[in-house]
């Protein structure tokens, strides 16, 4: 039989990848060992980084993106997909990662921006990239730029959820908000969250984001992962949270069974018992710099 | 006709729509109760290492296979494919499959997803071309005489049957086509 004309990197293969990553947890990932732990945990899939945000938080300096060779171990080591991330920006590590083939890219905050006004044109790439959001104007450029996947950024490295729980709020109230506008508010709300109008109306008329919205930034035991799910995350990702506690193996499995059994809490009592300590968190107040303001 | 989707994680939603559409009633499940509920199953693609020890902690799984190998008819897609395949390469150490189907099959078998397609497919019994989604798809190495090969990609199975199974390899709910939904129900009111 003929070789059958074969479409790769459309929107459609790009977002679909996205959609089977719903209901999961991705794991910050160091090595290959750490990555054997999440796959065997039910992680969804892994971040592959030199650096859990709370260790780049801790040492300072430029955070860039990882080595390749590290990377290429991790994705040597486990089945699910691999993602990794390059600074925002920096089109040529993202380039870099695609030629690798690195499952997502993640064109992150936790790193160190390389352009102080651009993000990268993501539609330019077959691989498929996540991007960090704050609010719903931000989400919506992000889109527009050729995301595949919003997750809110939360306050990486933290341990803390407050964040995290302050941006979802934010980008579903106002899909919620602008849902119920008329159609003449429309260019209103496109002028004051500065995002495309086309997108705008089909947020409105839709009710949703057009690509998936996961929850990153500060998640550290099974009832926060049920916290952002009930608010309106679709999956979850654990930075620090999981590797930086007392106990990862049986906590990484407790936010997997919390993140799917997210509503109902006679399962999150049974899966939170006994993990052990959670990783330390930071209060808001007393951090130097804050991640999630870098991108615009 | 209620049928089930299996909601522990993955492109569900998108099951539960197409099921919606063609005006039938779902059950998004993730435990025995809701499955008990459920006169059939659709399982979805996501990831199907993580799906099996959920299947497996909430106690589906044993239901699944017994419920099945009497007859109820399940759908599943790519990491459903997985599921309910007979033989599974390339998984996770400890990962069983349910043994629905006689078929081996090879976790991201066409490669990862850099190289994720869309392709037109001919698939048995229908008129016109099915817009096939494959993303990280598994490969079917092999399928036993049992089984009836319903749709194919370069010689090898991408839409198999047998009995009251059905498999794709690729992602009918991403398709805006609910023709394999369809049939599929077509069965259900059937069996």
């Amino acid at each position: 039989m003929d070789e059958l004309n074969r479409d790769t990197g459309t929107r459609l293969v790009k977002r679909g990848l996205a959609e089977m990553l719903k209901g999961g947890v991705i794991m910050d990932v160091v090595d290959a060992d750490q990555a054997k732990i999440a796959e065997d945990a039910g992680a969804t899939a892994v971040m592959a980084l030199e650096r859990v945000p709370a260790d780049i938080r801790r040492d300072g300096g430029v955070a860039r993106m990882s080595d390749p060779e590290m990377i290429e171990e991790i994705k040597s080591a486990v089945t699910v997909p691999v993602m990794a991330k390059a600074r925002i920006g920096h089109f040529a590590e993202a380039q870099v990662l695609q030629s690798i083939g690195v499952d997502y890219i993640d064109e992150s905050e936790v790193l160190t921006p390389a352009d102080e006004a651009h993000h990268i044109d993501k539609w330019k790439f077959d691989a498929p990239f996540v991007c960090g959001a704050t609010n719903l104007g931000e989400a919506l450029r992000r889109i527009s730029e050729g995301a595949c996947l919003i997750r809110s950024k939360g306050e990486a490295g933290t341990g803390n959820i407050v964040e995290a729980v302050r941006h979802l709020r934010s980008i579903l109230g106002d899909i919620g908000r602008i849902s119920q506008a008329d159609s003449a508010e429309l260019f209103d709300w496109a002028k004051q969250l500065q995002a495309p109008l086309p997108l705008v109306q089909e947020v409105s008329e839709t009710g949703e984001l057009p690509v998936p919205i996961f929850c990153a930034g500060g998640i550290a035991t099974p009832a926060d992962a049920s916290l952002v799910m009930q608010l309106g995350a679709q999956a979850v990702f654990v930075g620090s949270g999981i590797f930086k506690s007392e106990d990862p193996a049986p906590r990484a499995r407790a936010i997997v069974e919390a993140t799917t059994n997210y509503l109902d809490p006679s399962i999150l009592a049974k899966v939170s018992r006994k993990l052990g300590e959670p990783m330390t968190g930071i209060e808001m107040d007393s951090i130097e710099t804050r991640l999630a303001e870098r991108g615009w | 006709m209620k049928v089930g989707v299996l909601a522990l994680q993955g492109a569900f939603k998108l099951h539960v729509q197409a099921l919606e559409r063609l005006g039938v009633e779902a059950i998004e499940v993730r435990s025995l109760e809701n499955f008990d509920a459920s006169e059939a199953l659709i399982i979805p693609g996501g990831e199907s290492t993580t799906m099996s020890f959920l299947l497996e902690s909430s106690g589906i799984f044993d239901s699944l296979q017994e419920r099945s190998t009497d007859g109820m008819p399940v759908l599943g897609t790519c990491a459903g494919m997985i599921l309910l395949s007979s033989k599974i390469t390339d998984g996770r150490n400890d990962q069983k499959p349910l043994k629905l189907i006689d078929i081996e099959v090879r976790r991201n078998g066409y490669g990862r997803q850099i190289d994720s397609f869309e392709s037109d497919l001919f698939i048995e019994g229908f008129k016109s071309s099915f817009r096939g989604v494959f993303i990280r798809a598994p490969l079917v190495e092999n399928a036993s005489e049992k089984v009836e090969v319903l749709a194919e990609v370069n010689g090898r199975p991408v839409m198999c049957r047998q009995d009251s199974v059905i498999v794709t390899s690729f992602h009918p709910e991403l398709a805006d086509d609910d023709r394999i939904h369809a049939e599929f129900l077509e069965m259900v009111s059937n069996s």
